[in-house]
């Protein structure tokens, strides 16, 4: 009988096998480092002592995983309803023009608390606009949604320097970017959060749309199992044919579902674009719509799951930087080593152990 | 400079840039054709460029290098196909997980032997692949029209540009007209069938997706050995997905492969050519217009605007023997 259908408990489904995934990608990361010459467990101690060893640490780590947050709903919601949403780095990147125009326009005229749930909109807007032709050509078209928001990545690269370069840049100026927001069009910091646990933010930029990801999370949350859209969504994403004889209309689903994910992942931008940069920057999304599908694969497509994911690869992101100071020989970069394992074996070789654990789960039953 | 003088340059420059395209979409037409998506593709190339900027190097030999970044490409295939083959995994992610991992570890591993930020050492010429001057090329030179074709465009390419075009026309034939390639296309089409006439699902697909892999080590090799003298960290900048986008523009065959993958290093090569350039009439066309181009000319094919691109049916879908 394959291992595949015999049902295991919770603690093991979404605890055990997604440890044992990370540790094997850790220790892969492992091998890498100790190839390179410099200790494993040092780098280790590096890690952990950059993102949790002083208040700013904690603010960088958290301000990673804001971002990181809401790339991994983003990707999941539409996991939820079946479509592998690869585009979450365009969404994102046309998201922040959404949110930077707002800011534009009413930084000097507005304070803050205003500007800013009206940058959420345009954000969200602007993210799920970029989504909807993928979105529209998946449900009506039949074209593959992965190779569709792969293109719709690069065409947002592409379109976003132009704009950059060509119409918001400052004039005068040399980088492509837009004037700097004034006080009301930029998010403040939560260093009253750290002031609680008596330990100071510093240069931190961890600002209050790590609250806005929050409720996020729990808005997702309500969706996808407390809703008869989230039900739809989830039964189109169990099986396409079920859905169909239950009345369930595809092409409805599935442009709805990718405008929310699209949306998601737009709002990441105001993390970096109003929280921390206070302007439109080119490649401010820096591969986080990429980070979202790690975190979602690890968080098992769960909001909880995507909080303690998120907040993992916050740690990895700062972490690594504190690592690649410390240690000349091991660059940033190797943060990308570690997330290409962990997607490997947390996403397509989540079945490896499963046998194996089955196995042992029985003979534990039976003893 | 005359008109014709740059078509010639534009052509010579649609040539070399087109070369890692064709590779790399034939490796993706093996591999999509046995039903096994290949979102990696960027990252083999990457990989093996790495690989054989690094053996190159400390063997001054090109064949060596060539030798390494098939290796190089051929182990990460076979992770591929461990993962979406036999643990039947998600091919998306497997994909995605080694184009990040190699994004990594090419720059971790080059900024730890070399010491250059991610790159490897300039590579002297006897490391290189070199230029093949064709009989006569001198002497044509003056031949008006087809002279300078042939001096610049058809001659002057090194050994791998040669093998890029006859990979086309031996792809199609062992696709088409052997047994084998009747039994990869059939896998990515119905595998349930394969399977009941006997044949092993799993080890035609390990098969072809080596296939694949064998031909991202030349796409990788030709970028860092062959077009350039160095590693450098990203030099495969997204060209693996240019490359899927040809494969879906050619909808998965392997002569419109080739046109695909000029038409798009020709797009490339006109980007170069406009930069800072008036159009009469238009004006200076942004360089992002012609970048953005064969992406926004594949969504249109996909949408079924240019004829319906029909993907192999078992595409993606991992193959379980007792349903």
């Amino acid at each position: 009988m394959s291992t595949a259908s015999v049902p295991l408990p919770n603690w093991i489904n979404y605890g055990l096998i997604p440890l044992l995934n990370l540790i094997v990608a850790f220790l892969i990361s492992g091998f890498v480092v100790w190839l390179i010459g410099e200790s494993p467990l040092g780098a280790l101690s590096l890690l952990i002592e950059g993102a949790f060893g002083s208040g700013e640490g904690i603010g960088f780590t958290l301000y990673y995983a804001t971002s990181f947050i809401f790339t991994g709903l983003s990707v999941a919601v539409a996991i939820h309803a079946g479509l592998f949403n690869i585009g979450s780095e365009g969404q994102a990147y046309v998201g922040g023009l959404g949110c930077a125009l707002v800011a534009l326009a009413l930084d000097r005229y507005v304070p803050w608390y205003v500007t800013m749930p009206i940058a959420v909109v345009g954000a969200g807007l602007f993210g799920a606009a970029w989504a909807f032709i993928p979105a529209f050509l998946q449900a009506k078209r039949g074209s593959h949604i992965v190779i569709t928001t792969i293109m719709f990545n690069y065409i947002a690269a592409a379109l976003m320097v132009y704009l950059l370069v060509h119409v918001l840049i400052v004039p005068g100026k040399m980088a492509p970017e837009t004037r700097t927001f004034l006080d009301g069009g930029q998010l403040p910091k939560l260093g009253w959060v750290m002031s609680i646990f008596g330990s100071k933010l510093g240069a931190a930029p961890f600002n209050v749309s790590f609250i806005i990801a929050l409720l996020a999370a729990w808005f997702v949350w309500i969706l996808i199992w407390r809703t008869k859209l989230g039900f739809e969504m989830r039964t189109l994403g169990v099986s396409s044919t079920a859905a169909e004889y239950a009345g369930i209309p595809y092409a409805r689903i599935v442009i709805i579902a990718m405008l929310l994910s699209g949306a998601l992942a737009g709002m990441m931008a105001l993390n970096p674009v109003m929280g921390s940069s206070a302007r439109l920057q080119v490649e401010f999304v820096g591969g986080a719509g990429f980070v979202g599908i790690a975190v979602s694969l690890m968080g098992r497509n769960h909001p909880l799951g995507i909080i303690f994911a998120a907040i993992l690869f916050g740690i990895l992101y700062q972490g690594g930087d504190w690592i690649s100071f410390e240690m000349p020989n091991i660059t940033r970069e190797m943060i990308l080593v570690i997330q290409g394992l962990v997607i490997l074996f947390a996403g397509a070789l989540e079945y490896m152990f499963r046998p194996a654990m089955v196995h042992l789960y029985q003979q534990f039953k039976r003893a | 400079m005359d008109y014709y003088d740059i078509f010639i340059s534009v052509l010579s420059s649609t040539i070399r840039l087109s070369i890692p395209l064709i590779f790399t979409a034939l490796a993706g037409l093996f591999s999509e054709r046995a039903g096994i998506f290949d979102i990696g593709l960027e990252g083999k190339m990457l990989g093996s460029a790495f690989a054989a900027a690094c053996i190159a190097y400390l063997t001054g030999s090109a064949w060596l290098g060539l030798g390494a970044g098939i290796v190089c490409s051929v182990a990460l295939s076979l992770v591929h196909g461990f993962a979406s083959i036999t643990n039947r995994g998600n091919q998306i992610v497997s994909g995605v997980a080694i184009n990040f991992f190699i994004a990594g570890i090419t720059i971790v591993l080059g900024q730890a032997w070399f010491g250059q930020g991610g790159r490897t050492p300039q590579l002297s010429a006897e490391a290189r692949f070199a230029p093949i001057i064709l009989p006569g090329a001198d002497a044509a030179r003056g031949i008006p029209i087809l002279g300078p074709l042939y001096a610049n465009v058809i001659s002057g390419n090194n050994i791998l540009t040669y093998l890029a075009f006859l990979a086309v026309p031996f792809s199609w034939w062992v696709l088409y007209r052997t047994r084998f390639g009747l039994r990869l296309r059939a896998v990515g089409e119905n595998p349930g069938a394969v399977d009941t006439a006997g044949i092993s699902v799993a080890w035609l697909r390990y098969r072809a997706v080596m296939c694949a892999g064998i031909l991202c080590g030349f796409a990788g090799t030709y970028l860092a050995i062959a077009q350039s003298a160095a590693f450098i960290k990203d030099m495969s900048a997204g060209k693996g997905y240019i490359a899927l986008a040809a494969l879906v523009f050619a909808k998965w065959k392997p002569v419109p492969v080739m046109f695909a993958c000029l038409l798009f290093g020709f797009l490339d090569a006109l980007a170069n050519f406009m930069q800072g350039k008036q159009v009469p009439l238009i004006g200076e066309v942004p360089v992002q217009v012609f970048q953005a181009l064969p992406y926004i000319l594949t969504c249109i094919l996909l949408a079924g605007f240019i004829g319906v691109a029909t993907p192999p049916k078992a595409g993606g879908v991992p193959y379980t023997k007792e349903r």
